[in-house]
């Protein structure tokens, strides 16, 4: 009898951790399948090699490129602020922080990784586009490099404290050693911590991109919903997220081609994410130090 | 030594110092890049959203008169849909972590589910909207509703849930099990009696800011259909008949917080702005208690539970 019920017990908590695994699944069943029948309808060389993407206008286009172009700029910019920034947050905490400081700073950093997205949007358009615009003449109320820019300042925090968690992985001898032979703090941080957190410190580039690449509601507030194939910032453009966005909040029926656009926009999404995620896994392979 | 090489060095550490003395202060000034961008969102949001902050803002459903317009059917509809996720999200979720901590053989099978788990935490929270679209509204025909809300932000906040509640079960020290396997439990009751209770604290934890998160999300929302106004609330959970509950509200449409944010944010007129701010004051605050609980509640398990 008790063995019974253990074993039904256990069959049900196996199920319940099955579940990721169906759920994983079913993202990618649901995207491909959802997906052929547009490809069925445009070619895959159109669809990445067509210079534009209009799959609701008469006159339709399906390119990949000009929201491909707006997410590689939009998560240009928000890696050019998060990753210089996170980095040297990271280090800051890590060997130079009294104890004190890093209590009080740590909560407010996590506060600023709990902000809402949609709030973040609100706060580029309303109130960092008019800043930029004073200091670039002629920025467009609606451009990337705002959302660019909050965007970098939300990823801050994830880059900042997933540096830290492997730089405090480093085991204390090695630096101990490093001080001992007379080096300053600095040193230490540049030439021994970074060289041998490196592995942990790409995971958290790598999960600063992927935060970025798949970043919706700032982009879809800030940088306008116009595909543009453009690399500068200081226009406005569509990235792959916000297009899903946009088609969503309109009435469009099952079945349709735009219906399909937003499972296929979803799928390039996937797969960029995809590949992010495997170049920085053999990243952190090649420079794993294991002591 | 000569004098001359002495001096060389002395130079040589004071230049490596004054470089650790120039970090320090570019490490503040990062730091002040974040704390400062955080307190500019917080005035601005509360300068511009301070006229429609009031009672009426919770009391009023959105309008075409921004003074008008509120936050009504959003909270509600927050609420119900927290609710739904709350229920399907803990379950599945700890019960998840406790076969990985406690059942689970190291094999394939194990290791498959371990990398998912990681690989989902990744996944764009869009793609999990794509997701909901093509399964809970269309295949398994939920419809744009509150229980297909709920079900996709318990799915996008499953991972979060499983690592946390990992944790808190691994930090139960073994002795505990053995004690109670020696008394002659089997391991459902060690689970249930032993383990379970000393991991309420992280468990709860992790939920409540993995809810945290799902109450800020707006792309899987607006994906899987949300309507952008409502002018009415949700069928009331209770009933006059027996059993005096009822679950019809979970197949209703629904609005909730950031939809209703990104909403206002998104009309050319300049006076629903204001609108918009408010909306984002309160979103923010619902944030901010739900990570302050979570906080508090870690403290306090860590405080009280001594092995």
């Amino acid at each position: 009898m008790r063995r019974v019920r253990e074993f039904i017990i256990e069959s049900i908590l196996f199920l319940a951790a099955l579940s990721s695994v169906a759920t994983t699944f079913a993202i990618v069943s649901i995207l491909v399948i959802e997906s052929i029948p547009f490809f069925r309808h445009v070619p895959l060389l159109v669809f990445l090699t067509d210079i534009q993407w209009t799959p609701l206008f008469d006159d339709a286009h399906y390119g990949i490129m000009p929201l491909m172009a707006g997410t590689l700029v939009t998560t240009g910019v928000a890696l050019l602020v998060a990753i210089p920034l996170g980095t040297t947050i990271a280090i800051y905490l890590c060997e130079f922080a009294p104890h004190r400081v890093r209590e009080i700073i740590k909560p407010f950093l996590e506060l600023l990784g709990a902000v809402p997205t949609v709030v973040f949007g609100y706060f580029a358009l309303i109130f960092v586009t008019p800043i930029m615009q004073k200091l670039i003449p002629g920025l467009p109320g609606f451009n990337m490099l705002s959302a660019g820019l909050v965007m970098g300042i939300m990823i801050v925090p994830y880059i900042a404290s997933v540096s830290e968690d492997a730089m405090h992985a480093v085991p204390k001898h090695i630096l101990e050693g490093s001080y001992a032979m007379g080096a300053t703090r600095f040193q230490t941080a540049v030439r021994v911590i970074i060289p041998s957190a490196f592995s942990g410190i790409a995971s958290a580039y790598i999960l600063g991109i992927s935060r970025a690449v798949g970043e919706t509601m700032i982009v879809a507030i800030a940088a306008g919903q116009q595909p543009n194939l453009t690399l500068n910032p200081m226009e406005p453009a569509a990235t792959i997220s916000a297009y899903i966005v946009q088609v969503s909040l309109g009435d469009l029926p099952h079945g349709s081609i735009g219906y399909q656009t937003i499972f296929v926009a979803g799928l390039s999404l996937m797969l960029i994410t995809l590949i992010f995620n495997i170049l920085g896994y053999f990243l952190a392979k090649r420079f794993r130090e294991v002591y | 030594m000569p004098e001359q090489s002495i001096d060389h060095i002395r130079r040589m550490i004071a230049r490596h110092k004054l470089w650790d003395h120039i970090f320090a202060i570019v490490g503040i000034l990062s730091l002040m890049v974040g704390i400062l961008t955080l307190l500019a969102l917080f005035t601005e949001l509360a300068i511009e959203g301070a006229p429609r902050i009031g009672w009426k803002l919770f009391t009023s459903f959105p309008s075409r008169h921004p003074e008008k317009a509120g936050i009504l059917s959003a909270w509600v509809g927050t609420t119900l849909i927290m609710l739904v996720t709350a229920a399907s999200a803990v379950p599945l979720g700890v019960a998840s972590a406790v076969y990985l901590e406690e059942y689970a053989r190291k094999n394939w099978l194990t290791a498959i589910i371990e990398i998912n788990v990681t690989n989902l935490a990744g996944v764009p929270s869009i793609v999990y909207g794509l997701l909901a679209l093509g399964l809970f509204v269309y295949k398994l025909d939920f419809g744009q509703s509150i229980l297909s809300a709920g079900l996709t932000l318990a799915l996008l906040i499953l991972p979060i849930v499983i690592v946390s509640a990992r944790e808190a079960i691994r930090a139960v020290p073994g002795s505990i099990r053995e004690a109670a396997y020696a008394l002659g439990a089997t391991k459902w009751q060690t689970v249930r009696d032993h383990v379970l209770p000393y991991s309420l604290g992280g468990i709860l934890t992790g939920t409540i800011m993995g809810l945290s998160r799902a109450i800020g999300e707006t792309a899987p929302v607006i994906t899987i259909g949300a309507l952008t106004f409502i002018a009415f609330l949700p069928q009331s959970p209770f009933s006059d008949v027996f059993p005096f509950v009822s679950f019809r509200w979970l197949m209703d449409p629904f609005t909730v917080m950031p939809i209703q944010m990104f909403n206002w944010t998104s009309r050319p007129e300049a006076a629903f702005q204001h609108n918009a701010a408010a909306a984002g004051v309160i979103l923010l605050v619902m944030t901010l208690i739900m990570n302050g609980i979570a906080i508090y509640i870690r403290y306090r398990f860590r405080k009280r539970i001594k092995w």
